[in-house]
């Protein structure tokens, strides 16, 4: 019961990079995980929030760690908003 | 309806840096003490500080506090009270000792004494040459500090309450503090914790700004509880703001990349920190640039389709500079701004970083208002301590790493003080009769509320209302207007409504109650920015460019009930030293 919303309510962080990567993960894929990734993905939760984080941003990660489908995932997300997406919006006269 | 009722010593609402530095020092007393957090308390956004604590252990270059103190001092534009200043200087040097003999993992000297690193705003010999004070865990000095604290209140037996959320103050019928209501959001249940001693610990609020770069959890539950049980709020016009947020999101965007040779660029394309800051350009303070970006945004010189945003060019250093020296960066631009900055700038602006303001305390962390006789009166059995109260050691401007410090030397102070004020209270007060209804009013009404508000709609409009009318730079039209918008917000989050009744986990319900609070501290910030007509520190006003020490040397304190304003003085005689009096702040 309340799965999702113990689930969102954890992706609530220390640092702000998380908060957003993770709600938005939530947002797009967690009704579609499975049981292993499901897993994966509260085993990535357990993690210290600047470990976490260095392993999505700086694809550190751990020796010996089964491969983690939700890791990569979690590392693929576009966390910008939807509607500032056209990069040459942003472009200068260099 | 009857609640369950725990005792205990005392209660601690919040498990960040000065939550947890008290906690320990109160249960090695020996004391019964519960610790309430919303999330797991190694996830409190105390792990977000990055930059080290200052300390003048002189372990690089000569250094003593009361070089420190004056650095404070001036930082804060004078409105820093000098006696709090100068405890807090004096006693950095012992927490941080006291913090490497629990554990923590600072970094070394070749001769094995703590390495220090040189930070903005630090100096020798009273405004010298740099100093080199902040003392690190490589760019995770809150993250370690957070770790190793918890580590050490699991030892002595602290009780956490994790995922729970404190609703309300408990008060007596003479106004002294006796616990907190709080709701168990696994259950929703709701229980009231009796304490000898309330200690508040709930960190900072910049979600009440469209822009921040504060994580989702700081809503500032502590200020809004405080203000609703008739406690002012201090200072609350004065926020931090960081020039180079990304865009839309928030996400810091470190000064490092300025210091590797990144530059600002408006839409014409032009390097505009050239005009307002000759000599130093991009690397001008927080401050002067913050502002700046916001003078061109407001002459129409602004980016992108709306024209709200500036940009922040690297790709000149090369794709090799950029991906030794600021992968992190990279990254975040990628992710958050769909910008590679290899190849395109990033989108940034103004972003609300820190709060000045908060509960009014003493330096021993008692909470302290003009609601009996004199204007600084201690609230019996009330502490706060950490970015939600003020000291106030900040003042109109809080300097870099002072903020790990300030939650360091007033946890512990608080907690020193509770072990000694219990010595003459051993017995808990009377609960008032009416001790939960405040809460369990707030809760009835949400779950009674037809044809409400939705709670998201209400939070985004009041974050972009406080942005436009209340950002970094302030204009005496949009000020007035913003206190009329502000009210009808709040008017509009007293009628939320929730779809989700039930009692599980019911997180809508929990960003319904973190609406009550927001309003609270976004309200107060307007009403006090609207009337301070000077400018001091991060106050910055369009219709009044100078500080006026003749009218504003003083504390702005903030009531909820009627929203009237009062003022104290600041306190500007120190506990030992001469008084550093006001002058102008250059660097």
């Amino acid at each position: 019961m309340k799965e999702l919303e113990r689930a969102r309510w954890r992706c609530r962080r220390g640092l702000l990079e998380l908060d957003i990567v993770l709600q938005r993960f939530i947002d797009e894929y967690y009704s579609g995980l499975g049981e292993m990734e499901l897993r994966q993905f509260e085993a990535l939760q357990d993690l210290p929030d600047n470990d976490l984080w260095d392993m999505i941003a700086l694809k550190k990660e751990r020796i010996n760690s089964d491969p983690q489908p939700v890791l990569h995932l979690l590392q693929t997300i576009a966390a910008f908003q939807e509607t500032k997406i056209p990069g040459n919006k942003y472009g200068t006269k260099t | 309806m009857t609640i369950i009722k725990r005792k205990f010593d005392v209660v601690i609402v919040g498990a960040g840096g000065a939550g947890m530095r008290a906690a320990l020092q109160l249960s090695e007393a020996g004391l019964k003490v519960a610790v309430l957090s919303k999330v797991f308390p190694t996830r409190s956004h105390t792990v977000a500080a990055q930059g080290g604590i200052a300390a003048a252990l002189g372990n690089v270059t000569e250094d003593n506090w009361h070089w420190h103190m004056y650095d404070t001092v001036k930082g804060s534009d004078y409105l820093g009270d000098q006696d709090a200043i100068e405890f807090m200087c004096r006693q950095a040097s012992e927490v941080v000792y006291e913090l490497e003999h629990y554990g923590m993992p600072f970094d070394r000297l070749e001769n094995g004494k703590i390495y220090q690193r040189p930070f903005g705003g630090q100096s020798q010999n009273f405004g010298g040459a740099q100093a080199t004070r902040s003392c690190a865990a490589a760019d995770r000095t809150g993250h370690a500090m957070l770790h190793t604290l918890y580590q050490r209140n699991v030892r002595a037996y602290t009780q956490f309450f994790v995922e729970w959320m404190g609703l309300d103050l408990i008060r007596a019928e003479d106004g002294d503090v006796c616990g907190v209501t709080a709701l168990d959001i696994e259950t929703g249940e709701v229980m009231a914790l009796l304490a000898r001693a309330t200690l508040f610990a709930t960190g900072g609020a910049a979600r009440i700004f469209n822009a921040s770069t504060n994580a989702f959890i700081n809503t500032g539950d502590g200020l809004g509880m405080a203000a609703r049980s008739g406690i002012p709020l201090e200072d609350m016009e004065f926020w931090q703001f960081h020039p180079t947020g990304v865009h839309g999101v928030g996400v810091l965007i470190s000064e490092a990349v300025r210091g590797e040779g990144g530059y600002l660029l408006n839409k014409d394309g032009e390097r505009f920190m050239e005009r307002y800051a000759p000599h130093a350009k991009d690397l001008a303070s927080r401050d002067v640039v913050s502002r700046a970006l916001t003078m061109e945004i407001k002459e129409g010189r602004g980016c992108g389709r709306d024209a709200d945003h500036l940009l922040l060019k690297l790709d000149h250093l090369g794709a090799d500079v950029i991906r030794a020296r600021l992968p992190g960066i990279r990254e975040i631009a990628m992710k958050f701004a769909n910008a590679d900055p290899i190849h395109a700038p990033i989108p940034v602006v103004p972003t609300a970083h820190y709060m000045m303001g908060g509960i009014p305390t003493n330096f021993w962390g008692q909470v302290v208002a003009p609601y009996k006789t004199g204007p600084e009166e201690v609230v019996q059995g009330f502490y706060a301590a950490g970015e939600c109260a003020c000291v106030s050691v900040h003042g109109g401007n809080r300097l870099g790493t002072n903020s790990l410090l300030d939650i360091l030397v007033f946890g512990r102070a608080a907690a020193v003080k509770i072990i000694e004020d219990l010595k003459k209270n051993p017995h808990h007060k009377p609960l008032p009769g009416d001790a939960a209804d405040k809460a369990l009013a707030r809760l009835a009404r949400l779950d009674s509320q037809k044809d409400g508000e939705n709670v998201a709609q209400v939070t985004a409009t009041m974050r972009k209302t406080m942005q436009a009318h209340c950002g970094v730079f302030r204009f005496p039209d949009m000020l007035r207007q913003g206190v009329e918008k502000m009210g009808e917000v709040a008017k509009r989050a007293r009628q939320t409504e929730i779809k989700d009744k039930s009692r599980v986990f019911n997180t809508a319900r929990i960003e319904a109650l973190e609406l009550d609070n927001l309003i609270e501290v976004a309200m107060a910030t307007m009403v006090s920015a609207e009337a301070r007509t000077e400018s001091r520190g991060a106050h910055a006003r369009d219709d009044f460019p100078q500080r006026d020490d003749d009218k504003w040397l003083k504390h702005t304190l903030y009531f909820s009930e009627d929203r009237r304003l009062d003022y104290k003085p600041v306190r500007l005689k120190p506990l030992t030293v001469e008084s550093f009096p006001p002058k102008a702040r250059t660097y």
